[in-house]
């Protein structure tokens, strides 16, 4: 049971400030206790200051469940991805591959692959995830629909991406400016597109 | 048609397993009319398993990775070190479990116990059976027993001495690993908050209730005969049978099925140790090293037959399944501030830092992009 059924997880990584709060909080999870699950990336430090918080996107259809040979990965009734099934990964590493979002880990070391589960152990009592918990710049946020609305105003919230010619329905969110807002974020295109961040906007903060 | 060659095959193993009791009992010469019960127990377990085996066999991915293991580890150049590497996985990783210790003692040592009790009351239990071995006195000596194997007479031993004391009283060293397993396992699940939350009764404590009371029924029926003069024998007995015979009826369903698919990590093993000798596959985007060509090519062919489609127009990268994990992250954040630009934010400072191409800092460093999780 999914106790938090009205909120929802909201990424802006636009705001992320590359502070660590969440890789170190995402550690103290029961469910994967010292272990983070979150890939914090810098982007390119030579070009940019942009750094990007990663976290499970929960597809609908998740492409790391169905290549996997052992039938390992579960999606809950209430759209959790979970993490490998203890007794069912072989650690063949697929889902670290198939993922086009990038997520799951593999920890060779145990023989099995985990990822970012929303913090079941918190979600499916109705608290926060211990990122969002702890994220100081609104970058991961997990709240209300009309939470968020009147926070961002000037954003909404995109659940579509896509990759060539596949797209991917997720359970997060990521922000986009409500004044272009795409049906859905065209990932596979930024393969032509560099970092902007040579280009920095003094009040980003604006709508805080 | 997937059933169908499910069907099939689980009558296919279930006949031979049948035709290894007649054969093995000596046209059932030797077999024990008492257990029958145990009998078709065992062989609806067997074809409930055939069946969910082939059907699980029959999913792209693992296909691919069942036939893409047999074909490396039987490829002539490779099969004496795959034969020796065989011997020291099944060592470390199934007799040891050192990869389930390394994931907690306690799970480790839980899951050790339950796995070597079970192991040594189904090697007890089931060729006993199915009439493969039985016992009889050595003749002019009957103070000894002789074992049968397929009726092939095999070691004699005294009955009244240390070895017949191990021998008679197997099963309940097994139940003493499996009790003490299943509460290690318990203690785990009703302490760890992490189980806690992501625990269901059918899946993780049903298979704990039923092994311990096998062996409490098991060992009931030891304390009946050995110290009681045989008191409620016959009740404990059909007790420990219902026990037993629900078990091996669950055994394809439940949490247990996992003893049939957990082999295929030896598969894995050998497909990955060769994918690290053989051509690696480099991201199109960062020209790191990311992973074997062999595997990116079958996962793209395993998407491809489940319908998804990460093929790309750009004919450089050809499919998304090119992109190292490290650079689709980093995409992500890329697409979504592509959005942005132009929209957020006000006053704008532009850096005139003389950028000629798109080199990533961590490679002009010659250290890898991918970070330890990939």
């Amino acid at each position: 049971m999914f106790a938090s059924e009205n909120r929802e997880f909201f990424i802006d990584p636009g705001r992320c400030i590359g502070c660590q709060a969440c890789v170190h909080a995402c550690s103290e999870c029961d469910t994967h206790r010292g272990h983070s699950m979150i890939h914090l990336e810098y982007i390119d430090r030579e070009l940019t200051p942009q750094t990007v918080p990663v976290v499970c996107m929960h597809c609908d259809s998740p492409t790391c469940a169905e290549v996997c040979p052992a039938d390992a990965i579960k999606r809950t009734a209430d759209g959790v991805v979970q993490t490998a099934r203890k007794p069912r990964c072989i650690a063949c590493n697929n889902c670290v591959l198939a993922c086009p979002f990038g997520v799951p880990k593999m920890k060779t070391e145990f023989e099995l692959m985990m990822k970012c589960d929303m913090c079941y152990d918190r979600t499916s009592v109705g608290k926060k995830p211990m990122c969002a918990t702890v994220c100081p710049s609104g970058a991961l946020h997990f709240g209300t629909r009309s939470e968020i609305e009147s926070l961002r105003q000037t954003a909404t919230p995109v659940n579509q991406f896509q990759f060539g010619r596949q797209v991917i329905n997720t359970k997060v969110h990521m922000m986009a400016p409500k004044a272009r807002t795409p049906a859905y974020i065209d990932v596979a295109a930024a393969l032509e597109e560099y970092p902007t961040g040579q280009d920095m906007f003094l009040n980003i903060l604006t709508d805080f | 048609m997937e059933r169908a060659r499910a069907i099939l095959c689980g009558i296919a193993i279930t006949s031979a397993l049948a035709v290894l009791i007649v054969l093995g009992s000596r046209n059932l010469a030797h077999f024990d009319a008492a257990l029958v019960g145990y009998t078709f127990a065992t062989l609806f377990a067997t074809f409930g398993i055939a069946y969910r085996y082939a059907m699980w066999l029959q999913r792209p991915p693992t296909w691919r990775y069942w036939v893409r293991g047999w074909q490396l580890f039987l490829q002539p150049r490779h099969l004496g070190l795959n034969l020796i590497q065989l011997t020291r996985r099944v060592g470390v990783m199934f007799a040891l479990n050192a990869f389930i210790w390394r994931r907690s003692k306690l799970r480790g040592a839980a899951h050790w116990l339950l796995m070597w009790g079970c192991v040594l009351a189904a090697a007890i239990t089931f060729p006993l059976v199915f009439g493969w071995v039985h016992f009889a006195t050595v003749p002019g000596d009957l103070q000894s027993y002789r074992a049968f194997v397929f009726g092939f007479p095999t070691l004699a031993f005294p009955i009244h001495s240390w070895i017949g004391f191990i021998v008679f009283h197997g099963l309940v060293w097994a139940s003493f690993l499996v009790i003490a397993g299943v509460m290690l396992a318990m203690k785990r699940r009703m302490t760890d908050h992490g189980a806690a939350a992501l625990q269901q009764f059918g899946e993780d404590y049903l298979p704990l209730i039923a092994l311990f009371a096998i062996s409490v029924t098991g060992l009931m029926l030891t304390a009946s005969y050995t110290w009681m003069r045989g008191y409620g024998y016959d009740f404990i007995a059909i007790l420990h049978a219902v026990t037993v015979i629900l078990t091996l009826l669950w055994l394809p369903f439940g949490k247990f099925f996992h003893i049939f698919q957990r082999p295929a990590q030896l598969g894995v093993s050998f497909y990955k140790e060769i994918g690290a000798r053989s051509e690696r596959a480099i991201c199109r985007r960062c020209d790191e090293d990311f992973a074997s060509r062999m595997h990116v090519e079958d996962l793209i062919e395993v998407e491809q037959r489940l319908g998804y489609r990460y093929e790309l127009t750009d004919e450089t990268v050809e499919h998304y399944q090119w992109i190292c994990p490290r650079c689709r992250r980093t995409l992500l954040a890329i697409a979504q501030a592509n959005l942005w630009t132009g929209v957020r934010g006000g006053e704008q400072l532009t850096f005139d830092v003389a950028t000629t191409s798109p080199q990533l800092t961590m490679l002009s460093q010659k250290r890898s992009t991918l970070s330890h999780g990939d």
